[in-house]
């Protein structure tokens, strides 16, 4: 674990005038990763809901409204699938968190469920939500439509248009959908726009962030919401095996999938934690969204942690086939699980996802999200490391119906 | 604190004494290109300005409205880095003795790492720094290397920072505080938030350094309606609307009228103008 807790100022490169350890005591830190890099207006707001979410974990009752929706409203627990025909043409043995089955197609209703009821218990009648894929924005407008609040999502316009379906989804359940023009016109900007909204709007406005990212708590609050994935499987693996995984993957925008499937598994040593980025037309392209793999420190929607930046401190431009991944940050969790060498990252390509994309609708019946198809594109690599018959669980996040189009384009294949 | 001579300290001791406002124009550095930019500093030393506030281009500004976005972006397009930032400043610091402030989001200053950041800015002559993304409870390592190389980092409080908090930031605050005057982006506006008059007592209960209020400062009557309340006041996005719309050949006269008249607003015994 080295250079795991030693650098915890929060920004460290001021020399040795700087006592070590100095941040170590604040709260959302995750090593020298972490913090609340915002602006002063949402401090207070950033404070009322560390105390509302603590209030709310120590509340026996919201826990149990909170575990009665999961289960009755969206669907948990969610299968753990042994794909027998993948297994076979890969030489492992594959078991599939079936996140893509909760309500919504994804694991974005954990979270979404969550902060939604959060807002609530909170006395904040208006939530706003930034969205990349649209998963998170749909599980978002239909959280709120169920508890009765008002939802506002930021989209990029690129977005907007790849992700055409979800769009009318978000409109449908009574969400308001607001297009955002500038920048990247993707998630990035997306956020800068909900962003922009809360510090006009913080004590009326609940935020709920759909990724692990951002200023604490929001990190520690997202992944708390998606742990509920990895303890799931760790124990349905456990009942059906009668042992532990040879590894872990999940693919890796945010992270909020990753880090709730990988929480879980962080203390059993023996488990091999693989994130997996989107490497889109390839690294020296730099038509990339390989934060962890390719990014240098930084401090991005205000969190430090892996950032795509140029030499001047710019956020550069991204590109995946995946909205969901298209993102030039990352969670601060996962940048400490890279650190500290806990947890591996590696990046995939367009190019192989989507032939993962296609390969699992045709050998299982399933048809991924291109999100969690990058994880899918990484097992011919993960076979050949681990050998013969690993036992690999990987987190299929959500349902690929949203990407039809993308595929379409992308491959040519009408079929 | 090293030798330099501290130019905040000095002109606001000047205002107070003469019970004026400071007025406080702010720029994007290279906006609206490399060269209008320094003549633009310039003009505005030489209109009234009591300080300037320079901003280096950030490709995700989050507390910035439209106005500013836009030049930020067009400033970025033109590859402005903060070297550019650095020789406006040296620039002006060379004709000007008023205090010059920059203004950046954390990750440019980070990348260029802080201890040489506040060093370098030093050299450039400039006085202080404003970090919009980076609050009190992170500031502790950069507040050490800019007291070090002898520049203040300035600090910021807005409407929604309770008592104790005010009262915390202001035991650190250094040169001035930055008093945000309403709950949102920057951007000019048509009135001040009612708020206002109410959150300066605050802050002036609180904390004991000059305090100078920006965001929403769009008019002459704005800056009037700050005496009295007020050590300073920073004018930004409605210069920069003013700039995008103003002819190139009558930029320059028309800036100069422009802070002229948020100067002549400043003093306790100017008429109110009637905007």
């Amino acid at each position: 674990m080295t250079g795991a807790f030693k650098a915890a100022g929060a920004l460290t490169d001021t020399g040795p005038d700087v006592p070590v350890g100095e941040a170590t005591a604040r709260p959302g830190y995750f090593g020298e990763f972490g913090g609340q890099f915002v602006p002063e207006v949402l401090m207070p707001a950033l404070q009322e809901l560390e105390v509302g979410y603590s209030a709310a974990q120590m509340d026996a009752k919201f826990q149990a409204e909170y575990a009665r929706l999961a289960r009755s409203f969206s669907g948990r627990p969610t299968p753990l699938y042994e794909a027998l025909r993948l297994s076979d043409a890969l030489g492992l043995r594959v078991f599939l968190k079936r996140e893509d089955l909760a309500h919504t197609g994804a694991h974005k209703i954990n979270n979404a469920l969550g902060q939604a009821m959060l807002a609530a218990r909170m006395g904040k009648r208006r939530v706003i939500a930034e969205t990349g894929a649209g998963q998170h924005g749909v599980a978002t407008a239909t959280a709120c439509a169920m508890l009765g609040l008002e939802c506002v999502v930021y989209m990029g316009a690129d977005d907007v248009l790849r992700q055409a379906l979800n769009v009318e989804r978000m409109r449908l359940l009574g969400a308001e959908v607001r297009i955002v023009d500038s920048g990247t016109r993707t998630l990035k900007d997306a956020i800068n726009e909900a962003m922009r909204d809360w510090v006009t709007s913080p004590r009326t406005t609940f935020y709920v962030l759909g990724s692990a990212v951002g200023p604490h708590p929001y990190p520690t609050l997202v992944r708390d919401f998606q742990a509920v994935i990895g303890r799931e499987a760790r124990s349905q693996l456990l009942d059906e095996t009668g042992r532990l995984p040879e590894a872990v993957v999940a693919c890796v925008g945010g992270g909020s999938n990753a880090i709730g499937i990988f929480a879980p598994f962080v203390d059993d040593a023996s488990v091999r934690l693989v994130g997996i980025e989107a490497g889109g037309r390839g690294r020296g392209t730099g038509e990339h969204a390989a934060t962890l793999v390719a990014g240098q420190v930084g401090v991005l929607h205000g969190a430090r942690s892996f950032v795509l930046q140029d030499k001047h401190g710019q956020i550069v431009g991204t590109h995946s086939v995946s909205a969901g991944l298209d993102y030039p940050g990352v969670g601060p969790e996962h940048s400490h699980l890279k650190g500290s060498g806990r947890a591996e990252y590696v990046a995939v390509d367009d190019e192989a996802a989507l032939a993962a994309f296609r390969q699992l609708s045709r050998l299982e019946g399933i048809i991924p999200a291109l999100e969690p198809a990058h994880a899918l594109a990484y097992l011919p690599k993960l076979a050949t490391r681990l050998g013969p018959g690993a036992l690999v669980v990987v987190n299929l996040s959500g349902r690929g119906d949203k990407d039809l189009a993308t595929y379409r384009e992308a491959t040519g294949d009408e079929q | 604190m090293s030798d330099r001579p501290d130019r905040l300290a000095a002109t606001f001791t000047r205002l107070r004494s003469a019970d004026e406002v400071g007025l406080f124009p702010y720029l994007t550095a290279g906006f609206p290109d490399r060269a209008t930019c320094r003549d633009l500093l310039d003009t505005m030393a030489l209109s009234g300005a009591d300080g300037l506030e320079l901003g280096l281009p950030f490709s995700d500004p989050l507390a910035d409205g439209a106005t500013l976005q836009r030049a930020n972006a067009h400033a970025l397009g033109q590859g402005v880095v903060l070297a550019d930032a650095f020789e406006l400043a040296a620039s002006v610091r060379e004709r000007h003795a008023l205090p010059i402030v920059l203004m950046s989001y954390l990750n440019p200053l980070f990348a260029h790492g802080l201890q040489r950041l506040a060093q370098d800015a030093a050299a450039a002559g400039v006085d202080g720094i404003i970090v919009p993304d980076l609050p009190f409870e992170e500031s502790m390592p950069f507040e050490r290397a800019c007291t070090a190389a002898g520049v203040h980092l300035i600090r910021m409080v807005a409407p929604t920072t309770g008592a104790e908090r005010l009262t915390a930031i202001g035991a650190r605050a250094s040169g001035f505080v930055y008093c945000v005057a309403l709950v949102g982006t920057t951007g000019a506006r048509p009135a001040l938030a009612p708020e206002l008059p109410r959150f300066l007592a605050a802050a002036r209960r609180a904390i004991q350094t000059p305090l100078v209020v920006g965001f929403g400062i769009s008019t002459p009557g704005h800056v009037a309606a700050l005496v009295g309340h007020a050590d300073g006041a920073i004018v930004a996005s409605a210069l920069a609307d003013l700039i995008e719309r103003t002819d190139a050949r009558e930029l320059l006269p028309t800036v100069a009228d422009f802070v002229r008249e948020l100067k002549a607003a400043t003093r306790p015994s100017s008429p109110l103008p009637t905007h």
